[in-house]
């Protein structure tokens, strides 16, 4: 009577009335990591792809986490039919054209793309670029989706001897198309708290998923403060000064700072590493939002600081940039 | 009047929990005698081992085993995690309780738990 069934992948899976679903997994020889079946551990955490899952199977599970549809199938007894999936969502790739291509410094090239159908993404997600000979990177969404729903801009900073940034940089054309995955990522705006304050630290083209996010917010109606600081070692390689000057004017609530680690000093740029100066800024991230982008050894340092200065680790919402494994020989 | 409310429920379960793992796990990060121990980890997923933790020392329900404790401990005590480093997590875990004013004799028999896992934690 009370049985439902669970889709995963090419398996259908019976529930029986009072089994979890890692129980009716289990029962099938489905192959799922789990460990402590009271949703402590959090191992056997998985998606539901049709419906949200029962809210009581997302208990301890970040916002963002419960607005994909994870839950713990340890947790979830189903309340109608369910599709489930036990991996991270497959690349999906949709076929963009270039309609815009411009140097937001030295280094970071502004890429815009636009596509046919409307997108599903959020400002701060990224996406896969997949080069038609298969050459793959991931770049953070710049732009607002509230804004720009048939388009995506993303920051591609040329990295020395990167195959996929020289040839972006130096070869890819407006007019010219390139094969776009589904957004993917963790680090987005929620409007679901409108006065929390936002703390954003970025480095170099960390910037990129930043801006967005921002933009989310303001468009959103954001009432807390949203403090801005963006790091780099020479002025040289920040951008969008005068943007992001031109929009504290625009909003009281809005703050920027940009920072600089080297040596010399510049009139209107605050000296130290971009979360240095953050976190010296404010006295307590108690109920603060925190987002991080960037140079791995920041995130991984920032994050430390901003809980041990009172945010939440669900609070804190981290995005690494990673290029060890981007460049040529 | 029942006296059979368990540990768990004297401390006021998931929500005691919940409100002890973030102020522990801050002590742990802030002490110079321990937190080399936890630079490299990522920290989502040791809050979630915290809360574990302290779900089992509080009394409530858990799947720990002693093998688990040795394992998940084994690469610590090669970089020489021993007994002076075990009673700085208690001090802390104790301090946290304190702070939020959980009584002494409870305070005691949640020491008593974290206690038991000493040997296992330190691979004796």
């Amino acid at each position: 009577m009370s049985l439902k069934t669970i889709k995963l992948d090419d398996h259908v899976i019976a529930c029986q009335e009072g089994d979890s679903v890692l129980d009716a997994l289990l029962r099938d020889n489905i192959d799922i990591p789990y460990h402590c079946r009271r949703g402590v551990c959090q191992s056997c955490m998985i998606r539901s792809l049709d419906d949200a899952p029962p809210a009581a199977s997302q208990n301890g599970l970040t916002d963002v986490l419960q607005h994909q549809n994870y839950f713990l199938a340890c947790l979830c007894y189903p309340e109608q039919d369910m599709t489930i999936s036990l991996n991270s969502p497959k690349d999906f790739f949709t076929e963009m054209t270039v309609i815009d291509k411009k140097l937001l410094n030295l280094d970071i090239l502004s890429l815009t793309l636009k596509c046919n159908t409307p997108l599903n993404y959020y400002a701060g997600q990224f996406v896969n670029l997949k080069r038609h000979d298969g050459l793959q990177r991931s770049y953070s969404i710049a732009n607002n989706h509230l804004l720009n729903t048939d388009s995506l801009t993303l920051h591609i900073r040329k990295l020395k001897g990167g195959l996929f940034s020289e040839w972006a940089h130096q070869e890819l054309a407006v007019g010219d198309t390139i094969d776009i995955s589904d957004s993917q990522g963790l680090c987005y705006y929620l409007p679901n708290q409108l006065d929390q304050n936002l703390m954003l630290i970025g480095t170099g083209s960390g910037l990129a998923p930043l801006l967005g996010i921002i933009s989310e917010a303001l468009h959103q109606g954001h009432s807390g403060d949203i403090h801005l600081f963006h790091g780099s070692r020479e002025v040289e390689g920040l951008y969008l000064i005068e943007e992001m000057q031109q929009l504290t004017q625009q909003y009281q609530n809005f703050y920027y700072t940009p920072c600089l680690s080297s040596d010399t000093l510049s009139n209107g740029f605050a000296k130290g590493r971009s979360h240095d100066v953050a976190m010296s800024s404010i006295s307590s991230l108690k109920d603060w939002r925190i987002y991080l982008c960037g140079h791995p050894d920041m995130v991984h340092q920032a994050k430390r600081q901003a809980f041990l200065k009172g945010a939440a680790i669900q609070n804190i919402y981290a995005d690494a940039f990673h290029v060890g494994t981007a460049l040529a020989k | 009047m029942t006296e059979t409310t368990t540990l768990y429920e004297q401390l006021g379960g998931e929500a005691a929990v919940n409100a002890a793992v973030d102020i522990f796990y801050r002590k742990v990060l802030s002490d110079y005698r321990i937190n080399r121990f936890f630079d490299d980890v990522n920290m989502a997923q040791q809050a979630a081992k915290q809360k574990a933790f302290l779900t089992m020392a509080f009394g409530g329900p858990h799947n720990y085993t002693g093998e688990d404790m040795r394992k998940g401990h084994a690469h610590l005590v090669k970089l020489g995690l021993d007994d002076s480093h075990f009673d700085a997590v208690m001090e802390n875990l104790g301090a946290t309780l304190a702070e939020l004013n959980v009584p002494q004799e409870l305070i005691a028999q949640v020491a008593a738990i974290g206690e038991s896992t000493r040997n296992d934690v330190l691979g004796r």
